[in-house]
């Protein structure tokens, strides 16, 4: 008899080990989530992912499936909540959708658009960041960073490098990448890595590709979000 | 269909309008006269404070984001920034004209008589038909886009579809109505579908039968008070714009012709990345806006034209035969070399129209619009020059990146910029002509408002409806006193304002 959880009401079995995303994505439930791949080891950044165990709320792409969890995903609360957290990646950078090369592909306009996302809400802070195209192939435009760390893990876990890094904390946080000279140019990437394709906004792009991809061909242009994670990641946390 | 005209918008702005007195100046276009010692205009300022900082909006960004981020700059005719800008990156990597694929040159063409096919009807119809139908002295009631539609209601509905069929263009070329995407460096992202050309084929001959209707309905207008229309804000100026190298009417790329107020060339087949070499921007302390000059003739006399009426004036012949036998006709109603009349922009600007609708019909027919090779590439270069025949006229884009790709340095020359000289003119003539006195009046005003629009500006004030363009006017005498001001606000209400 195999363990199971219950997510807004609906049986779901786990095997030890995993977490709750990892079973959700695995019975084809969506729960929205931005700093989570299924490939990399968690990170429980973006908070996106909040569900409620037991009355408790809690990262689902950390916290462990446990059997007989009561799990609450889609109520109204939590859409509200994730909504708020968005907004909040929104003014925090800056995330002008209309003039980026990513919208149509980015999770981040893809998640807003899912949650109903409708305005900023908050006052925008219009922080100061840069843009670093120094390196050949691959550009950085930090007005788009969400430090959700995936291109850490990506370039240390897959790539067998260490290109980035998040330093600072709260407001001061930012990307750094693993040179004297800070600049990209100086590191070892490669446009070939892992992590310069993995981030979820446009903040880390290969160069001279962008608007190549028609509209009407974009990955969300014709899915949501959800129905574009659960057919490219479940099968990964089913492993 | 009439975005403009719905009241539920209209109210949210009026509110706003109340609210803060700072905005509603800013929405507002402001002509200054200014009187010599014997109360004559001497001359008019149109202020404009619209085109600040495009520069510093661009530089720091990759170059292959230009298209995109251009179609902002503008809110009236963003596929001609995006084609301009696209011309220009196209030379960063190493993509000349005559390199581009023909398909991908092909579709921008197609793209382009879209845009300047919506644009145009949608001036015409939308803005200025009321005024040349009813006349400009008609009742202010009589002066809306209603009033056309109930008295001669096939032409507006027929303006409101060419200007939708325009925007299919558009769309099926660039993804969406407003702001696509389709030109990249080197090319276009994507060609027609069969389906998506067999769509556009469908209603293409009835929209050349109806540009037609509107070229013969316009000729009747501007015919039947030709002292009217040909007198009006009149000025006798140089022409500038593009041609094809055999001298026929050109929107999308050619050399620059000039020519003065006689027809005689000042120059002709200008490679306009030398557009430097030709034409200077000369900076005034009244405004932003600079007013570009041709370098041989100087600041006082080198000031032209751009635009509709520009074209057809330049051009030798158009290559689509009902547009030609329009141009035919329209040249010789004044049996002089060039037009001067500014109204005749109103009748150009259809000509134009109909130039389109038909070489759309030239290109839908054309397989190549379908072809796959749409991507070119050669050397990197660091500085690029795009240059097109936007609704509005000649518009110059300039880039300069560095070695990563990033926009050091942007110059752009909008259409509206080149006539800036022009419309200060043209306001200064009405101005003599219809202020009496030192008080300034409501015909005045409404009489500005329509030679203002004749220019079709890109102004957020000339958006708005007949007879409701915010403006503000202001009379000042020859010791620098305010003497007199008037306002109109987007709701028609007029407000005096005595100093
Ligand atoms: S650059 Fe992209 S992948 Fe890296 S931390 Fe920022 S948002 Fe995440
Ligand atoms: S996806 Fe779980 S915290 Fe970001």
């Amino acid at each position: 008899m195999s363990k199971t959880i219950t997510i807004d009401g609906k049986v779901i079995p786990f095997e030890d080990g995993q977490t709750i995303m990892d079973a959700a994505m695995a019975a084809g439930v969506y729960i929205p989530h931005l700093c989570h791949q299924p490939e990399f080891t968690p990170h429980g950044s973006c908070k996106l992912c909040t569900v409620k165990v037991n009355g408790r709320n809690c990262s689902a792409c950390t916290y462990p499936a446990m059997d007989g969890q009561e799990v609450l995903n889609e109520t109204q609360e939590l859409i509200d909540d994730r909504k708020r957290i968005t907004q909040m990646l929104f003014v925090e950078g800056n995330h002008l959708c209309p003039g980026c090369e990513k919208t149509g592909n980015c999770q981040l306009q893809a998640v807003a658009y899912h949650l109903n996302m409708l305005d900023n809400h908050f006052p925008a802070f219009y922080p100061e960041r840069e843009v670093d195209a120094s390196h050949p192939e691959v550009m950085i435009d930090h007005n788009r960073c969400i430090f959700c760390t995936l291109c850490v893990r990506a370039s240390h876990e897959k790539d067998g490098k260490d290109v980035f890094a998040i330093s600072g904390r709260g407001i001061h946080k930012h990307l750094i990448v693993n040179a004297e000279s800070g600049l990209l140019k100086d590191t070892d990437m490669a446009a070939t890595d892992h992590a310069a394709h993995i981030c979820p906004t446009g903040a880390i792009l290969i160069k001279r590709t962008g608007y190549q991809v028609p509209i009407g061909e974009r990955i969300y242009d014709h899915k949501e979000i959800d129905q574009v994670s659960l057919a490219t990641e479940h099968l990964k946390h089913g492993e | 269909m009439y975005e403009h005209l719905e009241t539920a918008e209209n109210r949210d702005s009026l509110k706003r309008v109340v609210v803060d007195p700072v905005s509603r100046v800013e929405g507002h276009g402001k002509v200054t006269l200014l009187l010599d010692a014997d109360n004559k205009v001497q001359q008019a300022r149109l202020h404009i404070v619209e085109f600040r900082g495009f520069e510093r909006f661009i530089q720091g960004r990759p170059y292959w984001e230009l298209p995109v981020l251009v179609q902002r700059l503008c809110g009236i005719c963003p596929v001609s920034h995006h084609l301009a800008a696209a011309k220009a990156i196209d030379q960063l990597v190493g993509i000349d004209p005559e390199n581009l694929p023909v398909s991908a040159d092909k579709l921008r063409r197609l793209l382009h008589f879209g845009q300047v096919l919506q644009s145009h009807a949608l001036h015409f119809f939308h803005l200025s038909s009321p005024d040349l139908l009813f006349g400009f002295e008609s009742d202010i009631s009589k002066r809306s886009i209603v009033a056309v539609l109930s008295e001669y209601p096939e032409i507006g509905v027929q303006g409101v579809k060419l200007r939708k069929y325009g925007q299919e263009v558009i769309r099926m070329v660039s993804g969406k109505r407003i702001h696509g995407t389709g030109a990249i460096a080197g090319g276009m992202n994507k060609s027609l579908t069969k389906a998506e050309r067999d769509y556009l084929l469908e209603d293409i001959d009835q929209m050349i039968t109806w540009a037609e209707g509107s070229v013969a309905l316009i000729k009747k207008v501007h015919c039947s008070n030709l002292p009217y229309y040909d007198d009006f804000a009149t000025i006798r100026t140089n022409y500038l714009g593009l041609t094809k190298p055999d001298g026929a009417l050109e929107l999308y790329h050619g050399g620059i012709r000039a020519k003065n107020e006689h027809g005689e060339t000042i120059m002709d087949h200008i490679d306009y990345c030398k557009y430097n070499d030709y034409i200077h921007e000369e900076v005034r302390s009244w405004t932003y806006m600079k007013f570009p000059y041709l370098l041989s003739l100087g600041q006082e006399q080198g000031w032209y034209r751009v635009g509709p009426l520009a074209r057809v004036n330049n051009c030798d012949y158009i290559d689509t035969p009902l547009a030609e036998a329009a141009r035919v006709e329209f040249k010789a109603h004044s049996g002089e070399a060039m037009v001067h009349s500014t109204l005749a922009f109103h009748w150009t600007r259809l000509i134009e129209v109909l130039h389109c609708a038909e070489s759309i019909k030239q290109l839908l027919n054309d397989p190549d619009i379908m072809g796959s090779d749409l991507v070119a590439q050669g050397e990197k270069r660091y500085e690029g020059v795009g240059v097109i025949e936007a609704p509005r006229g000649t518009l110059f884009h300039h880039y300069q990146v560095d070695e990563n790709d990033i926009v050091t340095k942007a110059n752009l020359i909008v259409s509206t910029t080149s006539n800036n000289m022009a419309m200060n003119e043209s306001v200064r003539q009405v101005a003599a002509e219809y202020l009496s006195g030192r008080e300034l009046t409501e015909p005045l005003l409404n009489n500005l408002e329509v030679a203002i629009r004749a220019y079709d500006p890109c102004l957020s004030c000339a958006t708005h409806a007949v007879g409701k363009m915010p403006l503000q006017l202001e009379l000042v005498d020859a010791e620098g006193n305010l003497i007199d001001k008037l306002v109109k606000h987007s709701d028609g209400q007029i407000e005096r304002n005595n100093a």
